[in-house]
């Protein structure tokens, strides 16, 4: 296959790593402005996807199918939420158990089927990879629209209240701010999101899949990751939150690129999975490789090395 | 202005590790008196303070504040009262934001937080002049992350926003203790001149007893869970 399917294809890899993308802000809510490493995104994805399709099938549109996996995807979160805050339980064990909890309730929800397909042909969906080109603009003005939100809401008074009770639970306590209640509140927008973004998904792809969330929470690290070490390399300490917000979705686009491309020189699709966790690990550990390389002992022996000599 | 009764807390009862830390203290504090609040390590003038501020509820005794009983009230409910400064001074501010979206944070105490803005035009004019008068150079730092702060900045910081609402009690936890000597006595000051200028009620645990004896108008000194000194006024300086 020559480089022209690759090419021809971009408008529909940009389109699904957008995607991942709006589903990377979702993450990027709990895992870095509430500093809880919330798990239960493997399954809300799914539960976004299943909801969508089933009320695209019953005859529904899609803006109901969205603001319904929207509602769905909250309700996930809430439960983390109540089982961390009220339960005691810690956050990631929370997040697997509600994950875990979700993969019964999303095959209840598509009537005990594991792949419910939404053919464009039938049905009248938001995006879908049949129109690579008016999806793209779709889901792009979809996620500037999100990030403008969201943007918006964590410069209020309650946004940044979730941001102090991330950054520090006891300074927040002392300012009179409810923390388990901020911290059910990030879940619940958090997972929301990412259900939103699993409705889009599954429209897109022309089917939901129970297992469509497999991995989530991993590429939603990675285009995170991968936006913030590009972000800081291009405007350093110029970044601000709304830089930060777009190079998460741009994150999401390069992650999805680069699935492309190795999906484009014949790598068999099942070590996908495999190929992720290692761009994780490698963007992960660089910018901590780098720092320790900077300030290593082997070099000050060897700065002082020269001054004594 | 506050009134603490006979304030009973036991740490991991029935364990070990059971640690009677406070054995029935009681204090009564007057509107407009700083009390300063001295005694050994585990006296339990930290867990006074924190049996104050509500950071878990006391086994036994009442807490009121300006007539509010707030024995039953969780921490986050008691904030709108109090105005609190830790010895760490990572603890009173949040490191990844920004000066004036932490002062903004402490402005709201208490208030309902809504989906007006965090930190609104006006506001940031008027800390602008608050952090003047501070005369640490923060003023034109507004929009920097406190985590860039040192720490006798951050702790004035913490200081400016435990009083830009008028608490009706300062407590201070030995919060010049991880300073050096030089900005400990800047901090002091700070703390002092903040006191007098809103005519607060405050108490500040301070191991340091020409401090205890210098600053404030009521001195007490804790052991074993109780307060066992008691004096006010001029008679502290003899």
């Amino acid at each position: 296959m020559g480089i022209e399917t690759l090419i021809s294809g971009l408008p529909g890899t940009a389109a699904q790593g957008i995607i991942y993308g709006i589903m990377a802000l979702g993450i990027f809510i709990t895992f870095k402005l509430l500093n809880f490493a919330d798990l239960s995104v493997d399954g809300s994805f799914a539960t976004g996807g299943a909801v969508a399709a089933m009320v695209i099938i019953s005859g529904k549109s899609w803006i109901l199918a969205i603001t319904l996996a929207f509602v769905a995807g909250a309700l996930a979160g809430m439960i983390t939420g109540v089982l961390h805050t009220i339960f005691g339980i810690p956050d990631i064990l929370a997040g697997i158990l509600t994950q875990l909890a979700l993969y019964s309730i999303n095959l209840r929800i598509t009537r005990n089927q594991p792949n419910t397909p939404i053919s464009v042909d039938k049905y009248n969906l938001a995006v879908s990879l049949r129109y690579k080109e008016d999806a793209l603009v779709t889901v792009f003005v979809m996620a500037v629209i999100i990030i403008a939100i969201m943007y918006w809401f964590f410069g209020t008074e309650m946004g940044s209240a979730i941001r102090a009770t991330g950054t520090n639970p006891a300074m927040s306590k002392a300012q009179g701010i409810n923390v388990n209640y901020m911290k059910a509140l990030g879940l619940v927008i958090s997972n929301a999101l990412v259900a939103f973004a699993g409705a889009l998904s599954a429209q897109f792809n022309g089917n939901a899949d129970v297992n469509m969330g497999r991995g989530a929470i991993v590429i939603g690290l990675a285009s995170i990751i991968i936006g913030e070490v590009i972000c800081n390399a291009i405007f350093k300490k110029r970044r601000n939150f709304v830089l930060t917000l777009s190079f998460v979705v741009f994150g999401g686009i390069l992650y999805y690129l680069f699935i492309a491309i190795v999906l484009w020189l014949k790598m068999p699709a099942n070590d996908m999975k495999l190929f992720t966790a290692i761009i994780v690990a490698i963007f992960l550990a660089v910018p901590y490789l780098k720092s320790v390389s900077n300030s290593s002992f082997r070099k000050a022996a060897r700065r002082g090395g020269k001054e004594n000599a | 202005m506050l009134n603490a009764m006979n304030l009973q807390k036991t740490f991991n009862p029935g364990t070990i590790n059971e640690k009677i830390a406070l054995a029935g203290a009681t204090l009564n504090l007057q509107e407009g008196e700083f009390c300063t609040v001295i005694g050994g390590n585990g006296a339990g003038k930290s867990t006074f303070l924190n049996a104050v501020a509500g950071v878990w509820p006391v086994d036994g005794g009442s807490i009121t504040i300006d007539g509010i009983d707030v024995t039953g009230l969780p921490e986050h409910k008691r904030a709108k009262y109090l105005g609190r400064v830790f010895q760490d001074p990572m603890t009173g501010t949040a490191a990844n934001m920004q000066i004036d979206e932490n002062m903004a944070l402490a402005a709201r105490r208490g208030k309902s937080r809504g989906l007006g803005w965090g930190v609104t035009r006006s506001e940031r004019a008027h800390y602008h002049e608050m952090l003047k008068e501070l005369d640490l150079g923060l003023e034109d730092r507004l929009t920097a992350k406190v985590g860039l702060l040192s720490g006798g900045q951050r702790q004035a910081l913490t200081l400016l926003m435990a009083t830009i609402q008028k608490p009706k009690l300062l407590l201070l936890d030995e919060h010049t203790a991880a300073l050096d000597p030089k900005t400990a006595a800047k901090v002091l000051e700070i703390t002092d001149m903040l006191i007098k200028e809103h005519g607060l009620t405050a108490m500040m645990v301070t191991h340091n007893m020409r401090d205890a004896i210098n600053y404030g108008n009521r001195l007490i000194m804790m052991n074993e869970g109780r307060v066992i000194l008691n004096i006010s006024g001029e008679e502290k300086r003899i």
